[in-house]
Protein backbone atom coordinates (compact mmCIF):
# COMPACT_ATOMS: atom_id res chain seq x y z
CA UNK A 1 0.00 0.00 0.00
CA UNK A 2 1.58 3.26 -1.17
CA UNK A 3 -0.02 5.56 1.41
CA UNK A 4 -2.03 5.23 4.58
CA UNK A 5 -5.55 6.64 4.10
CA UNK A 6 -4.55 9.71 6.12
CA UNK A 7 -1.58 10.37 3.82
CA UNK A 8 -3.81 9.92 0.77
CA UNK A 9 -6.25 12.52 2.08
CA UNK A 10 -3.35 14.86 2.79
CA UNK A 11 -2.28 14.51 -0.86
CA UNK A 12 -5.81 15.34 -2.01
CA UNK A 13 -6.10 18.34 0.30
CA UNK A 14 -2.69 19.60 -0.82
CA UNK A 15 -3.89 19.45 -4.43
CA UNK A 16 -1.31 16.81 -5.39
CA UNK A 17 -3.73 15.32 -7.88
CA UNK A 18 -1.38 13.12 -9.90
CA UNK A 19 0.18 11.55 -6.81
CA UNK A 20 -3.23 10.84 -5.30
CA UNK A 21 -4.58 9.24 -8.48
CA UNK A 22 -1.43 7.15 -8.95
CA UNK A 23 -1.58 5.77 -5.39
CA UNK A 24 -2.64 2.15 -5.06
CA UNK A 25 -4.21 2.88 -1.67
CA UNK A 26 -7.84 3.23 -2.86
CA UNK A 27 -7.43 -0.08 -4.70
CA UNK A 28 -6.50 -1.76 -1.42
CA UNK A 29 -9.74 -0.51 0.18
CA UNK A 30 -12.19 -3.37 0.68
CA UNK A 31 -15.11 -1.26 1.90
CA UNK A 32 -15.06 -2.84 5.37
CA UNK A 33 -16.26 0.51 6.78
CA UNK A 34 -14.18 0.27 9.98
CA UNK A 35 -12.87 3.77 9.19
CA UNK A 36 -16.41 5.05 8.58
CA UNK A 37 -17.68 4.12 12.02
CA UNK A 38 -14.49 5.33 13.70
CA UNK A 39 -14.10 8.69 11.91
CA UNK A 40 -14.88 11.46 14.42
CA UNK A 41 -15.78 13.79 11.54
CA UNK A 42 -18.29 11.34 10.07
CA UNK A 43 -16.51 11.25 6.71
CA UNK A 44 -17.67 8.42 4.44
CA UNK A 45 -14.17 7.35 3.58
CA UNK A 46 -15.05 4.38 1.31
CA UNK A 47 -17.10 6.76 -0.88
CA UNK A 48 -14.00 8.95 -1.25
CA UNK A 49 -12.02 5.84 -2.24
CA UNK A 50 -14.64 4.93 -4.87
CA UNK A 51 -14.46 8.46 -6.26
CA UNK A 52 -10.66 8.43 -6.49
CA UNK A 53 -10.76 5.04 -8.24
CA UNK A 54 -13.41 6.21 -10.68
CA UNK A 55 -11.47 9.37 -11.59
CA UNK A 56 -8.25 7.39 -12.02
CA UNK A 57 -10.04 4.84 -14.21
CA UNK A 58 -11.60 7.56 -16.35
CA UNK A 59 -8.17 9.09 -16.91
CA UNK A 60 -6.56 5.77 -17.70
CA UNK A 61 -4.39 5.73 -14.59
CA UNK A 62 -4.06 2.17 -13.31
CA UNK A 63 -1.91 1.79 -10.21
CA UNK A 64 -3.49 -1.63 -9.64
CA UNK A 65 -4.19 -3.15 -13.03
CA UNK A 66 -5.55 -6.46 -11.76
CA UNK A 67 -8.08 -4.60 -9.63
CA UNK A 68 -9.40 -2.35 -12.35
CA UNK A 69 -9.47 -5.26 -14.81
CA UNK A 70 -11.50 -7.33 -12.38
CA UNK A 71 -14.00 -4.50 -11.97
CA UNK A 72 -14.27 -4.13 -15.75
CA UNK A 73 -14.83 -7.85 -16.33
CA UNK A 74 -17.45 -7.96 -13.57
CA UNK A 75 -19.26 -4.93 -14.96
CA UNK A 76 -19.13 -6.26 -18.54
CA UNK A 77 -20.85 -9.47 -17.41
CA UNK A 78 -23.55 -7.57 -15.53
CA UNK A 79 -24.21 -5.35 -18.54
CA UNK A 80 -24.48 -8.39 -20.75
CA UNK A 81 -26.84 -10.40 -18.56
CA UNK A 82 -28.20 -8.12 -15.83
CA UNK A 83 -26.86 -10.51 -13.22
CA UNK A 84 -23.39 -11.49 -12.13
CA UNK A 85 -22.08 -14.56 -13.98
CA UNK A 86 -19.66 -16.18 -11.57
CA UNK A 87 -18.34 -18.87 -13.91
CA UNK A 88 -17.66 -16.45 -16.75
CA UNK A 89 -16.07 -13.91 -14.44
CA UNK A 90 -13.76 -16.43 -12.81
CA UNK A 91 -12.78 -18.06 -16.11
CA UNK A 92 -11.98 -14.77 -17.87
CA UNK A 93 -10.20 -13.22 -14.92
CA UNK A 94 -8.05 -16.19 -13.89
CA UNK A 95 -6.99 -17.11 -17.42
CA UNK A 96 -5.88 -13.54 -17.94
CA UNK A 97 -4.23 -12.73 -14.63
CA UNK A 98 -3.63 -15.90 -12.66
CA UNK A 99 -2.99 -18.85 -14.99
CA UNK A 100 -0.37 -20.10 -12.53
CA UNK A 101 -2.86 -20.23 -9.67
CA UNK A 102 -5.20 -22.47 -11.63
CA UNK A 103 -3.54 -25.86 -10.97
CA UNK A 104 -3.57 -25.20 -7.21
CA UNK A 105 -7.18 -24.06 -7.32
CA UNK A 106 -8.39 -26.88 -9.58
CA UNK A 107 -9.62 -29.23 -6.79
CA UNK A 108 -11.60 -26.36 -5.26
CA UNK A 109 -13.00 -25.41 -8.66
CA UNK A 110 -14.08 -28.99 -9.34
CA UNK A 111 -15.75 -29.17 -5.92
CA UNK A 112 -17.60 -25.92 -6.61
CA UNK A 113 -18.90 -27.24 -9.93
CA UNK A 114 -19.86 -30.75 -8.78
CA UNK A 115 -21.60 -29.37 -5.70
CA UNK A 116 -23.73 -27.13 -7.86
CA UNK A 117 -22.15 -23.88 -6.72
CA UNK A 118 -20.84 -22.75 -10.10
CA UNK A 119 -23.35 -22.79 -12.95
CA UNK A 120 -22.31 -22.86 -16.60
CA UNK A 121 -25.35 -20.98 -17.87
CA UNK A 122 -25.74 -17.28 -17.04
CA UNK A 123 -29.13 -15.93 -15.98
CA UNK A 124 -30.40 -13.17 -18.23
CA UNK A 125 -32.96 -10.71 -16.88
CA UNK A 126 -35.98 -9.80 -19.04
CA UNK A 127 -35.60 -6.06 -18.60
CA UNK A 128 -32.11 -5.93 -20.07
CA UNK A 129 -32.98 -3.23 -22.63
CA UNK A 130 -34.44 -1.05 -19.86
CA UNK A 131 -31.42 -1.59 -17.63
CA UNK A 132 -29.08 -0.61 -20.46
CA UNK A 133 -31.14 2.52 -21.12
CA UNK A 134 -30.79 3.46 -17.45
CA UNK A 135 -27.03 2.94 -17.51
CA UNK A 136 -26.68 4.89 -20.76
CA UNK A 137 -28.58 7.82 -19.26
CA UNK A 138 -26.26 7.67 -16.22
CA UNK A 139 -23.22 7.85 -18.52
CA UNK A 140 -24.69 10.86 -20.35
CA UNK A 141 -25.33 12.69 -17.10
CA UNK A 142 -21.88 11.88 -15.83
CA UNK A 143 -20.26 13.18 -19.02
CA UNK A 144 -22.31 16.38 -18.91
CA UNK A 145 -21.42 16.90 -15.27
CA UNK A 146 -17.74 16.42 -16.03
CA UNK A 147 -17.88 18.94 -18.86
CA UNK A 148 -19.50 21.54 -16.60
CA UNK A 149 -16.84 20.95 -13.94
CA UNK A 150 -14.04 21.35 -16.49
CA UNK A 151 -15.55 24.58 -17.83
CA UNK A 152 -15.77 25.93 -14.30
CA UNK A 153 -12.13 25.12 -13.69
CA UNK A 154 -11.17 26.76 -17.00
CA UNK A 155 -13.16 29.88 -16.07
CA UNK A 156 -11.51 30.00 -12.70
CA UNK A 157 -14.75 29.26 -10.84
CA UNK A 158 -13.71 25.80 -9.65
CA UNK A 159 -12.13 25.01 -6.33
CA UNK A 160 -9.25 22.58 -6.03
CA UNK A 161 -8.93 20.87 -9.42
CA UNK B 1 -47.17 -15.05 8.70
CA UNK B 2 -44.93 -12.02 8.27
CA UNK B 3 -44.60 -10.89 4.69
CA UNK B 4 -41.50 -9.32 3.12
CA UNK B 5 -40.13 -8.21 -0.22
CA UNK B 6 -37.07 -10.24 -1.05
CA UNK B 7 -33.87 -9.45 -2.94
CA UNK B 8 -31.86 -12.70 -3.08
CA UNK B 9 -28.77 -11.42 -4.93
CA UNK B 10 -26.79 -13.28 -7.58
CA UNK B 11 -24.73 -15.57 -5.36
CA UNK B 12 -27.80 -17.25 -3.84
CA UNK B 13 -28.43 -19.05 -7.10
CA UNK B 14 -24.71 -19.79 -7.53
CA UNK B 15 -21.90 -20.12 -5.03
CA UNK B 16 -24.24 -19.56 -2.05
CA UNK B 17 -26.96 -21.96 -3.20
CA UNK B 18 -26.84 -23.56 0.26
CA UNK B 19 -27.85 -20.21 1.78
CA UNK B 20 -30.97 -20.14 -0.41
CA UNK B 21 -31.81 -23.79 0.32
CA UNK B 22 -31.47 -23.42 4.07
CA UNK B 23 -33.39 -20.15 4.12
CA UNK B 24 -36.19 -21.83 2.18
CA UNK B 25 -36.31 -24.63 4.73
CA UNK B 26 -36.76 -22.38 7.78
CA UNK B 27 -39.27 -19.85 6.42
CA UNK B 28 -42.42 -21.76 7.19
CA UNK B 29 -41.50 -22.88 10.72
CA UNK B 30 -40.50 -19.30 11.55
CA UNK B 31 -43.67 -17.83 10.02
CA UNK B 32 -42.03 -15.83 7.23
CA UNK B 33 -43.23 -15.27 3.69
CA UNK B 34 -40.85 -13.83 1.06
CA UNK B 35 -41.91 -12.20 -2.21
CA UNK B 36 -38.99 -12.02 -4.61
CA UNK B 37 -38.68 -8.79 -6.59
CA UNK B 38 -39.52 -9.69 -10.16
CA UNK B 39 -36.63 -9.36 -12.63
CA UNK B 40 -34.20 -7.81 -10.16
CA UNK B 41 -30.65 -7.14 -11.38
CA UNK B 42 -27.20 -7.50 -9.83
CA UNK B 43 -26.39 -4.88 -7.16
CA UNK B 44 -22.95 -4.35 -8.72
CA UNK B 45 -21.05 -5.32 -5.55
CA UNK B 46 -18.22 -2.81 -5.18
CA UNK B 47 -17.08 -3.17 -8.79
CA UNK B 48 -19.57 -0.80 -10.40
CA UNK B 49 -18.98 1.95 -7.85
CA UNK B 50 -15.26 1.61 -8.51
CA UNK B 51 -15.63 2.40 -12.20
CA UNK B 52 -18.44 4.93 -12.02
CA UNK B 53 -20.37 5.85 -8.87
CA UNK B 54 -23.36 7.18 -10.83
CA UNK B 55 -23.74 4.07 -12.97
CA UNK B 56 -23.29 1.95 -9.85
CA UNK B 57 -26.00 3.85 -8.00
CA UNK B 58 -28.26 3.63 -11.07
CA UNK B 59 -27.89 -0.16 -11.14
CA UNK B 60 -28.82 -0.38 -7.46
CA UNK B 61 -31.68 2.11 -7.78
CA UNK B 62 -33.43 0.02 -10.43
CA UNK B 63 -33.94 -2.67 -7.77
CA UNK B 64 -35.32 -0.16 -5.28
CA UNK B 65 -37.70 1.20 -7.91
CA UNK B 66 -38.88 -2.32 -8.84
CA UNK B 67 -39.40 -3.11 -5.16
CA UNK B 68 -41.49 0.02 -4.73
CA UNK B 69 -43.62 -0.85 -7.78
CA UNK B 70 -44.22 -4.38 -6.50
CA UNK B 71 -44.73 -3.74 -2.83
CA UNK B 72 -48.17 -4.77 -1.77
CA UNK B 73 -48.48 -4.00 1.89
CA UNK B 74 -44.97 -5.26 2.58
CA UNK B 75 -42.60 -2.42 3.41
CA UNK B 76 -39.45 -4.27 4.34
CA UNK B 77 -37.03 -5.36 1.65
CA UNK B 78 -34.97 -8.26 2.97
CA UNK B 79 -31.51 -9.02 1.60
CA UNK B 80 -29.65 -12.13 2.82
CA UNK B 81 -26.37 -11.05 1.20
CA UNK B 82 -24.45 -8.48 3.22
CA UNK B 83 -22.96 -6.76 0.16
CA UNK B 84 -26.36 -6.43 -1.55
CA UNK B 85 -27.83 -5.25 1.73
CA UNK B 86 -25.30 -2.48 2.18
CA UNK B 87 -25.64 -1.30 -1.43
CA UNK B 88 -29.44 -1.17 -1.26
CA UNK B 89 -29.52 0.40 2.22
CA UNK B 90 -26.90 3.02 1.41
CA UNK B 91 -28.58 4.03 -1.83
CA UNK B 92 -31.98 4.34 -0.14
CA UNK B 93 -30.34 6.46 2.53
CA UNK B 94 -28.74 8.76 -0.07
CA UNK B 95 -32.15 9.13 -1.73
CA UNK B 96 -33.57 10.25 1.61
CA UNK B 97 -30.85 12.63 2.70
CA UNK B 98 -29.68 14.27 -0.54
CA UNK B 99 -32.17 15.99 -2.84
CA UNK B 100 -29.63 16.42 -5.64
CA UNK B 101 -28.85 12.70 -5.55
CA UNK B 102 -32.58 11.94 -5.56
CA UNK B 103 -33.42 14.04 -8.59
CA UNK B 104 -30.38 12.89 -10.55
CA UNK B 105 -31.08 9.19 -9.92
CA UNK B 106 -34.76 9.57 -10.68
CA UNK B 107 -33.82 11.30 -13.94
CA UNK B 108 -31.67 8.26 -14.73
CA UNK B 109 -34.42 5.77 -13.75
CA UNK B 110 -36.90 7.64 -15.96
CA UNK B 111 -34.97 6.28 -18.96
CA UNK B 112 -36.88 3.03 -18.31
CA UNK B 113 -40.06 4.63 -16.91
CA UNK B 114 -39.09 3.90 -13.30
CA UNK B 115 -39.13 6.05 -10.18
CA UNK B 116 -38.09 5.63 -6.56
CA UNK B 117 -39.62 7.52 -3.64
CA UNK B 118 -37.11 7.81 -0.78
CA UNK B 119 -37.98 5.47 2.06
CA UNK B 120 -40.63 3.60 0.02
CA UNK B 121 -39.05 0.40 1.25
CA UNK B 122 -37.06 -0.26 4.40
CA UNK B 123 -33.96 -2.25 3.53
CA UNK B 124 -32.98 -4.78 6.18
CA UNK B 125 -30.57 -7.68 6.44
CA UNK B 126 -32.04 -11.13 7.01
CA UNK B 127 -30.28 -11.41 10.38
CA UNK B 128 -31.93 -8.23 11.60
CA UNK B 129 -35.36 -9.47 10.52
CA UNK B 130 -34.95 -12.84 12.23
CA UNK B 131 -33.77 -11.28 15.48
CA UNK B 132 -36.13 -8.31 15.65
CA UNK B 133 -39.30 -9.50 13.95
CA UNK B 134 -39.31 -13.23 14.65
CA UNK B 135 -37.41 -12.81 17.91
CA UNK B 136 -34.92 -14.93 19.79
CA UNK B 137 -37.59 -16.32 22.12
CA UNK B 138 -39.72 -17.56 19.23
CA UNK B 139 -36.68 -19.06 17.53
CA UNK B 140 -35.59 -20.76 20.76
CA UNK B 141 -39.13 -22.09 21.20
CA UNK B 142 -39.07 -23.64 17.72
CA UNK B 143 -35.81 -25.54 18.38
CA UNK B 144 -36.33 -29.31 18.38
CA UNK B 145 -32.69 -30.40 18.16
CA UNK B 146 -30.54 -28.01 20.21
CA UNK B 147 -26.98 -27.64 18.97
CA UNK B 148 -25.63 -28.46 22.44
CA UNK B 149 -21.91 -29.09 22.38
CA UNK B 150 -21.24 -27.42 19.01
CA UNK B 151 -18.61 -24.71 19.43
CA UNK B 152 -19.39 -21.89 17.06
CA UNK B 153 -17.38 -18.76 16.17
CA UNK B 154 -19.92 -16.05 15.25
CA UNK B 155 -18.52 -14.42 12.12
CA UNK B 156 -20.73 -11.47 11.24
CA UNK B 157 -18.32 -9.86 8.76
CA UNK B 158 -18.17 -6.18 7.81
CA UNK B 159 -21.31 -5.14 6.09
CA UNK B 160 -24.17 -5.80 8.50
CA UNK B 161 -23.23 -3.60 11.43
CA UNK B 162 -21.28 -1.15 9.25
CA UNK B 163 -21.57 1.51 7.88
CA UNK B 164 -25.00 1.50 9.59
CA UNK B 165 -25.92 4.98 8.37
CA UNK B 166 -29.34 4.64 10.01
CA UNK B 167 -27.81 3.79 13.39
CA UNK B 168 -29.70 0.57 14.01
CA UNK B 169 -26.83 -1.31 15.64
CA UNK B 170 -25.64 -0.56 19.16
CA UNK B 171 -22.13 -1.86 18.49
CA UNK B 172 -20.40 -1.63 15.11
CA UNK B 173 -17.22 -3.51 15.80
CA UNK B 174 -18.22 -6.10 18.41
CA UNK B 175 -21.95 -6.66 17.90
CA UNK B 176 -23.37 -9.61 19.84
CA UNK B 177 -26.61 -10.28 17.98
CA UNK B 178 -25.30 -13.32 16.09
CA UNK B 179 -23.81 -14.65 19.34
CA UNK B 180 -27.22 -14.45 20.98
CA UNK B 181 -28.93 -16.15 18.08
CA UNK B 182 -26.44 -19.03 18.19
CA UNK B 183 -26.92 -19.32 21.95
CA UNK B 184 -30.70 -19.47 21.40
CA UNK B 185 -30.07 -22.52 19.19
CA UNK B 186 -28.17 -24.16 22.06
CA UNK B 187 -24.71 -23.78 20.50
CA UNK B 188 -21.68 -22.89 22.56
CA UNK B 189 -20.39 -19.50 21.38
CA UNK B 190 -16.60 -19.25 21.63
CA UNK B 191 -14.73 -16.04 22.37
CA UNK B 192 -14.02 -14.80 18.86
CA UNK B 193 -12.49 -11.33 18.55
CA UNK B 194 -12.52 -11.33 14.71
CA UNK B 195 -16.32 -11.31 14.44
CA UNK B 196 -16.40 -8.28 12.15
CA UNK B 197 -12.97 -8.65 10.54
CA UNK B 198 -12.87 -8.52 6.73
CA UNK B 199 -12.89 -11.83 4.79
CA UNK B 200 -10.73 -10.20 2.08
CA UNK B 201 -13.65 -9.42 -0.24
CA UNK B 202 -12.44 -9.32 -3.83
CA UNK B 203 -8.78 -9.44 -2.76
CA UNK B 204 -8.90 -13.21 -3.41
CA UNK B 205 -9.36 -12.17 -7.05
CA UNK B 206 -7.01 -9.21 -7.32
CA UNK B 207 -4.27 -9.54 -4.72
CA UNK B 208 -4.02 -13.06 -3.29
CA UNK B 209 -1.11 -12.34 -0.89
CA UNK B 210 -3.22 -9.71 0.87
CA UNK B 211 -6.21 -12.05 0.84
CA UNK B 212 -4.36 -14.93 2.51
CA UNK B 213 -3.17 -12.57 5.21
CA UNK B 214 -6.72 -11.35 5.86
CA UNK B 215 -8.21 -14.86 5.78
CA UNK B 216 -5.66 -15.97 8.33
CA UNK B 217 -6.80 -13.18 10.63
CA UNK B 218 -10.30 -14.68 10.60
CA UNK B 219 -9.49 -18.39 10.71
CA UNK B 220 -6.64 -18.31 13.23
CA UNK B 221 -8.57 -16.79 16.15
CA UNK B 222 -11.47 -19.19 15.56
CA UNK B 223 -9.06 -22.09 15.72
CA UNK B 224 -7.34 -20.67 18.81
CA UNK B 225 -10.70 -20.31 20.52
CA UNK B 226 -11.40 -23.97 19.85
CA UNK B 227 -14.29 -23.43 17.46
CA UNK B 228 -15.67 -26.41 15.52
CA UNK B 229 -16.84 -24.09 12.79
CA UNK B 230 -17.47 -20.50 11.78
CA UNK B 231 -21.01 -19.29 11.18
CA UNK B 232 -21.63 -16.51 8.67
CA UNK B 233 -24.47 -14.33 7.34
CA UNK B 234 -22.68 -13.38 4.08
CA UNK B 235 -22.09 -15.27 0.80
CA UNK B 236 -18.79 -13.47 0.17
CA UNK B 237 -17.40 -14.37 3.61
CA UNK B 238 -18.53 -17.97 3.12
CA UNK B 239 -16.90 -18.28 -0.28
CA UNK B 240 -13.59 -16.72 0.71
CA UNK B 241 -13.13 -18.64 3.95
CA UNK B 242 -14.38 -21.90 2.44
CA UNK B 243 -12.98 -21.89 -1.09
CA UNK B 244 -9.64 -20.17 -0.55
CA UNK B 245 -8.70 -21.76 2.78
CA UNK B 246 -6.75 -24.53 1.01
CA UNK B 247 -4.77 -22.04 -1.04
CA UNK B 248 -4.08 -19.94 2.05
CA UNK B 249 -2.88 -23.03 3.94
CA UNK B 250 -0.55 -23.99 1.13
CA UNK B 251 1.00 -20.56 0.69
CA UNK B 252 1.38 -19.60 4.33
CA UNK B 253 2.46 -23.06 5.44
CA UNK B 254 -0.59 -23.58 7.66
CA UNK B 255 -2.86 -26.56 8.20
CA UNK B 256 -6.26 -25.25 9.07
CA UNK B 257 -9.48 -27.11 8.53
CA UNK B 258 -12.13 -24.63 9.63
CA UNK B 259 -15.57 -25.18 8.09
CA UNK B 260 -17.90 -22.24 7.62
CA UNK B 261 -21.69 -22.57 7.42
CA UNK B 262 -24.51 -20.08 6.91
CA UNK B 263 -26.49 -19.16 10.02
CA UNK B 264 -29.65 -20.38 8.28
CA UNK B 265 -28.06 -23.84 7.99
CA UNK B 266 -27.52 -23.98 11.74
CA UNK B 267 -31.03 -22.68 12.41
CA UNK B 268 -32.34 -25.40 10.09
CA UNK B 269 -30.42 -28.09 11.95
CA UNK B 270 -31.73 -26.83 15.29
CA UNK B 271 -35.26 -26.89 13.88
CA UNK B 272 -34.71 -30.57 13.09
CA UNK B 273 -34.36 -30.38 9.32
CA UNK B 274 -32.08 -32.94 7.63
CA UNK B 275 -28.59 -31.72 6.66
CA UNK B 276 -29.02 -32.46 2.94
CA UNK B 277 -32.12 -30.23 2.69
CA UNK B 278 -30.04 -27.37 4.12
CA UNK B 279 -27.30 -27.64 1.51
CA UNK B 280 -24.86 -28.98 4.08
CA UNK B 281 -22.24 -31.02 2.24
CA UNK B 282 -21.79 -28.42 -0.51
CA UNK B 283 -19.02 -26.63 1.38
CA UNK B 284 -15.43 -27.17 0.20
CA UNK B 285 -14.01 -27.48 3.73
CA UNK B 286 -16.32 -30.21 4.97
CA UNK B 287 -18.37 -29.61 8.10
CA UNK B 288 -19.13 -33.34 8.47
CA UNK B 289 -16.62 -33.95 11.24
CA UNK B 290 -17.71 -30.89 13.22
CA UNK B 291 -21.39 -31.78 12.95
CA UNK B 292 -20.73 -35.43 13.85
CA UNK B 293 -19.87 -34.12 17.32
CA UNK B 294 -23.53 -33.30 17.82
CA UNK B 295 -24.80 -36.41 16.06
CA UNK B 296 -25.70 -34.81 12.73
CA UNK B 297 -25.00 -37.01 9.74
CA UNK B 298 -23.88 -35.28 6.57
CA UNK B 299 -24.24 -37.02 3.20
CA UNK B 300 -20.77 -37.63 1.69
CA UNK B 301 -19.86 -35.48 -1.32
CA UNK B 302 -20.05 -37.04 -4.76
CA UNK B 303 -16.34 -36.68 -5.40
CA UNK B 304 -13.25 -37.18 -3.21
CA UNK B 305 -12.80 -34.50 -0.54
CA UNK B 306 -10.50 -31.58 -1.22
CA UNK B 307 -7.33 -32.15 0.76
CA UNK B 308 -5.95 -29.19 2.59
CA UNK B 309 -4.20 -31.13 5.33
CA UNK B 310 -1.03 -31.86 3.31
CA UNK B 311 2.49 -31.16 4.50
CA UNK B 312 3.18 -27.42 4.46
CA UNK B 313 5.91 -26.57 1.99
CA UNK B 314 7.52 -23.81 3.95
CA UNK B 315 6.56 -21.29 6.54
CA UNK B 316 6.12 -17.87 5.00
CA UNK B 317 5.74 -14.58 6.72
CA UNK B 318 2.66 -12.74 5.58
CA UNK B 319 3.73 -9.66 3.65
CA UNK B 320 0.43 -8.16 2.63
CA UNK B 321 -0.71 -5.34 4.85
CA UNK B 322 0.89 -3.09 7.44
CA UNK B 323 -1.10 -4.37 10.38
CA UNK B 324 -0.24 -5.77 13.79
CA UNK B 325 0.61 -9.45 14.04
CA UNK B 326 -2.13 -11.71 15.37
CA UNK B 327 -1.47 -12.64 19.01
CA UNK B 328 0.06 -16.04 19.61
CA UNK B 329 -2.35 -17.67 22.02
CA UNK B 330 -1.33 -21.03 23.48
CA UNK B 331 -4.00 -23.68 23.05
Amino acid sequence: MDHTPRALFALILAGLRDEALASNTPWMCLSCYFCSVRCPMGIRIPDVMYAVKAIATREGIQPEKTGSDFSRTFVANVERFGRSYEMGLVAQHYLRHYPLRLPGLAPMGIAMVTRGRMGFVPHRIRGLAGLRAILARASELEAAQLETAQLEVADGHGGTP
Amino acid sequence: MKSYLYYPGCSLSGSARAYAASLGAILEPLGIELHEIDDWNCCGATEYLTLSPLRGQALISRNLALAQAQRDGAQTLVAPCSACYVNLAKTDRYFRENSEFRSRLNEVLAADGLHYTPGAVRVRHLLEVLIEDVGLDAIAAAVTRPLNGLRVAPYLGCLVSRPDLDRRWALHEEPRELDRLMAALGAEVVDFPARTACCAGHMTQISPEVAWDLLRRVIEPADHAGADLLVTVCPMCQMNVDSFQGEMDRHLGLRYHMPILFFTQLIGLALGRPAAELGIGSEVVSAAQALARIGVEVPPPTEPPVESGHEPRRQKRPTGLPMPEPLEVPR
